[in-house]
């Protein structure tokens, strides 16, 4: 019998520190043994456990994408005593991860259509997947118009920002980038709440757009109105939840929200769906 | 207890109905022989729910923290020392407290009457000091003093110390018990042989935290078992982390518990707990004279130096 | 299926030739309380209690259990890389475990074996053990067992049921799993099975006759989730919630677990326990925010998924067998009937008028 709660084993190929706080540092595995690159075959939109011995286990996005190959990648916010261990990790060392696990973007649903994508803080690291997911020379004749409005709090805040400056650059994918204030006088993108600038960026909404979300409470909170009033309906608007989470295949209870568990459900679902589950997340 | 319970919802409905208290604290009938549920009345149509017997041994104080209300509360002797207690503490304020002082005199240790008969027990009936006991082709009479809580038993402040309105005169105290008869017990015992005891006496716990959930002076945010960084206790079944969480949390109520008993009462696989807390309230009456929950005047030993503090014991 | 008749004086002999085959499990007296535990050589089990005091549930998902040790040791080969811990799924046999705490099994399978996961613990464990039941002809009071699915003949679950008949025993093989276990018994006095079943089922129907306690679920069922979880009476049924884990520890059906790394100098071990969702912590978030962080919504959650959430995700009734101990246990005397009354009569649009 497969044990789901076997975490690969992998090492750690490189870290970079993504923010001028320092509390969000990107890392890149490789695995130990032949054979479990292909056995974690996964999409964007799904997470792992990052296990370290000794310490436990935090359920985390997979900020790699699918066409990436030979390495997977997290981006992790210090926080707790998991990822403060890991943030003081080295290169070199062993640890394990564990998954794909949960649903994911609807990818199929989303084919032949429009793409907006909203981002805020460091909730970016699964819709940095999906972006390099369908920029993928293989996909991106798969999808309409790809819109990104991305926004953090001051630049240097951005996730991967020479990837969003590469971005910014092609004509195949429209990226709005944004931060609520900056005194640098070069800071040549937005400056706005990423609500504000939904609002004057996204494009109107029709039968084959669709928005995925993911930021922070209070940016939900003021971006889903916006859509709302542009005329988003609530089964177009894709949405990733976070609870705490153990076991990360839907055993062990935590992340029970009404009949769903995060992390096997989900931990993608549309708006239309959340309305039928309590606000517990 | 007819008398105490119509006083207690007449008392109840005035402070509900002049608008004095936002709620009333007491306690309502169970489904469960012995058993009585703490329960918050808001509206003065809702006063017949409250009773009272010697089925209200859980300690309502511990409903009381940081509360922002007016509360009426229903408070026998141990809940008003625990009230002073969370007073001194700052978990409650004494101006919004109206005190219904009930005095004591004993709760009912359901496990003892359990035990004493075989068969389920269908109905519990109390009248004139005595308490009958049916069930499936038995009934049986026992003296109420013989099926107290272990703590009743040895209460020496059956009367509210502190109250807005009784809802009867004051009870006499008892006098000439032994308190301490069961510590003295483990004192006795070799290094051995206490190992041996607190080993047995701990070994059922299944870690619910029933214990220190329904204690009113556990109301820390985060108990020290909970935290994770640092974490101080394992978190599975190896005996060496449960005995370091009763013990630990026995020493954070030092010169604090009330002995009201209701860590015991309210654990579910019958541990007697209340020895270790016994101890060290022995202990902080020998070495300081202090007993918790008396006055507003004093605060408890362990958290005031007084240069004429004992010190013998930390020799 | 084939039912044999034991003499009570055959009893014991029967259960020590299964010693050699299976490790064996029942209910002993321990202080005072029935307690399920490992049977030495020469213990005998007692089966004149009622319900045991802890369900049967740890059992097949003990309270800790080690998944996986590892070495933190650098010098050693595959240090950090979690290695399967030592199991014993050998046979055992759970004698004398009651109809609805088998019956629980069935519930928290579906948690643990699913078509996208299995859990190999819980799953080894229970296949590896013999579930023999003795039904229960004096039912407690506090017992609701027929009106949540299960009863106290319920033979689901089970691979045996024994009936206490009086003077002798009654042994009933549900399963074939049961059957094998049986033969090693060497009790042979097999009865014709319709004379027997007739002979079980009068039993069973006094026994059903004794259940003086029930709940209603059926409207629940229709409610939308969100309707009954609006309810205003959560605050009440709260209101003396300690928040302790008595009761999911208690529930035989309970089932949710934390996972851990402990280490003693190098060596580590990464272990489920037993957690409960009336803790605080059992969703906080590492941001701080807690979408349960007040009582009352860990009250309500656990009454919602026993009575909603399970019912609306698998479509085959309620999260709960009627065992009575979380009623029981309750410090507070919370009572899972009183709230099942109070969601099951909720009407969302008389509530709305008023």
């Amino acid at each position: 019998m497969q044990n789901p709660y076997l975490p690969y084993p992998v090492r750690i190929d490189e870290i970079i520190t993504e923010t001028e706080d320092r509390n969000l540092k990107t890392f890149k595995f490789v695995f130990l043994n032949d054979g479990d690159e292909e056995k974690f075959s996964y999409q964007a939109g799904q997470f792992a456990e990052l296990s370290i011995a000794g310490k436990g286990e935090i359920p985390i996005g997979i900020a790699s994408s699918p066409t990436e190959k030979g390495f997977v990648m997290f981006t992790v916010n210090k926080v707790g005593l998991v990822s403060t261990f890991l943030h003081n990790m080295k290169m070199g060392d062993i640890m394990g991860i564990r998954g794909p696990l949960g649903n994911y973007y609807p990818w199929d649903a989303l084919e032949g259509k429009n793409v907006v994508i909203i981002g805020g803080g460091f909730a970016f690291t699964t819709l940095r997947s999906s972006i390099v997911y369908m920029l993928d020379p293989a996909n991106r004749s798969k999808f309409g118009d790809i819109h990104v409005i991305y926004g953090a709090r001051s630049p240097g805040m951005l996730l991967y920002r020479n990837e969003l400056a590469e971005w910014e650059a092609r004509d195949d994918i429209n990226v709005h980038i944004t931060v609520d204030a900056t005194d640098d006088p070069d800071w040549k993108y937005n400056v706005g709440f990423v609500p504000t600038i939904t609002e004057q960026k996204a494009p109107p909404a029709d039968e084959n757009t669709y928005a995925i979300i993911c930021g922070p409470p209070v940016m939900i909170k003021f971006t889903q109105p916006v859509l709302d009033k542009q005329g988003y309906k609530h089964d177009h608007i894709i949405m990733s939840l976070e609870n705490r989470m153990k076991c990360g295949i839907g055993m062990c209870g935590h992340c029970n929200v009404g009949k769903e568990f995060v992390c096997k459900d989900g931990p993608v679902f549309t708006l239309a769906q959340l309305s039928h589950i309590p606000k517990e997340y | 207890m007819v008398g105490y319970i119509d006083k207690i919802k007449e008392i109840s409905e005035r402070l509900l109905k002049d608008g004095k208290v936002d709620m009333v604290i007491g306690f309502r009938k169970g489904t469960m022989p012995m058993m009585n549920e703490p329960h918050r009345v808001k509206s003065a149509d809702d006063v017949k729910n409250l009773v009272w017997d010697s089925n209200c041994g859980i300690n309502l104080a511990n409903y009381l923290t940081d509360r922002k209300e007016k509360i009426g509360i229903v408070a026998k002797g141990c809940d008003s020392r625990n009230i002073v207690t969370h007073i001194i503490e700052n978990k409650i304020d004494r101006d919004q407290l109206y005190i219904i002082g009930v005095p004591c005199k004993g709760m009912i240790d359901s496990h003892k009457i359990t035990n004493a008969v075989s068969g389920e027990i269908v109905d519990v009936v109390e009248s004139n000091g005595e308490v009958t006991v049916k069930g499936d082709g038995f009934e049986e009479t026992f003296n109420k003093a013989d099926v107290l809580q272990k703590n009743c038993a040895v209460c020496i402040h059956r009367n509210p110390v502190i109250y807005d309105e009784l809802v009867t005169d004051l009870v006499e105290e008892q006098a000439d018990v032994d308190r301490y008869e069961d510590v003295r017990e483990i004192e006795a015992m070799s290094t051995e042989e206490k190992h041996n005891f607190f080993d047995d006496l701990l070994a059922p716990c299944i870690r619910c935290y029933a214990c220190r959930n329904a204690c009113p002076l556990c109301y820390c945010p985060t108990c020290f078992v909970d935290e994770s960084r640092p974490q101080w206790v394992g978190k599975g079944d190896d005996p060496v982390d449960i005995k370091t969480f009763h013990f630990l949390r026995a020493y954070h109520c030092a010169g604090r518990c009330t002995d009201c008993g209701s860590c015991e009462r309210a654990c579910p696989v019958g541990i007697n707990m209340r020895l270790l807390t016994k101890k060290l309230e022995m202990d902080c009456l020998n070495l300081y004279g202090w007993e918790a929950g008396l006055t507003l005047d004093n605060r408890p030993p362990l958290d005031t130096y007084k240069p004429d503090d004992p010190e013998e014991f930390i020799k | 299926m084939k039912v044999i008749k034991i003499d009570k004086a055959k009893w014991n002999d029967g259960l020590e030739a299964l010693n050699g085959s299976y490790s064996l499990f029942g209910p002993v007296k321990q202080n005072e309380c029935y307690e399920f535990k490992k049977l030495d050589k020469d213990e005998q089990l007692d089966l004149s209690g009622l319900n045991t005091r802890m369900s049967a549930k740890g059992l097949i998902y003990p309270h800790t259990e080690a998944m996986f040790t590892y070495t933190l040791d650098e010098g050693e080969e595959n240090h950090h890389i979690m290695q399967p811990a030592d199991k014993d799924y050998s046979p055992r046999a759970v004698i004398g475990i009651r109809p609805c705490d088998a019956d629980a099994f069935l519930l928290v399978q579906r948690n643990f074996d699913t078509p996208d996961y299995k859990d190999p613990y819980w799953i080894q464990a229970y296949e590896a053990t013999t579930f023999v039941g003795l039904a229960c002809n004096n039912p407690c009071r506090s017992c609701f067992c027929t009106s949540a699915g299960s009863g106290p003949f319920h033979e689901a679950g089970l691979d045996v049921l024994v009936v206490d008949a009086g003077d002798y025993f009654l042994a009933k093989a549900i399963t074939e799993k049961g059957e094998a276990l049986l033969k090693v018994t060497g009790w042979d006095n097999e009865l014709d099975s319709d004379t027997a079943e007739k002979e079980i089922a009068a039993l069973k129907n006094d026994a059903e006759a004794k259940i003086s306690s029930t709940i209603l679920t059926d409207n629940l069922k229709e409610m939308p989730i969100t309707a009954v979880y609006d309810a205003p009476f959560w605050e009440d049924v709260a209101f003396a919630c300690i928040n302790c884990g008595t009761c999911t520890y208690v529930c035989p059906t309970c089932w949710c677990f934390d996972i851990q790394d402990e280490v003693h100098g190098t060596s580590g071990t990464r272990m489920r326990n037993w957690d409960s969702c009336m803790f605080p912590l059992f969703t906080l978030h590492g941001s701080g925010h807690n979408p349960r962080g007040e009582k009352v919504q860990r009250v309500r959650q656990r009454f919602m998924h026993k009575l909603k959430y399970y019912v609306d995700k698998y479509g085959d009734g309620i999260q709960c067998v009627g065992c009575g101990r979380c009623v029981r246990a309750c410090p507070v005397n919370i009572d899972i009937r009183k709230v099942c009354d109070l969601m099951n009569n909720y009407d969302e649009a008389t509530c709305a008028a008023q």
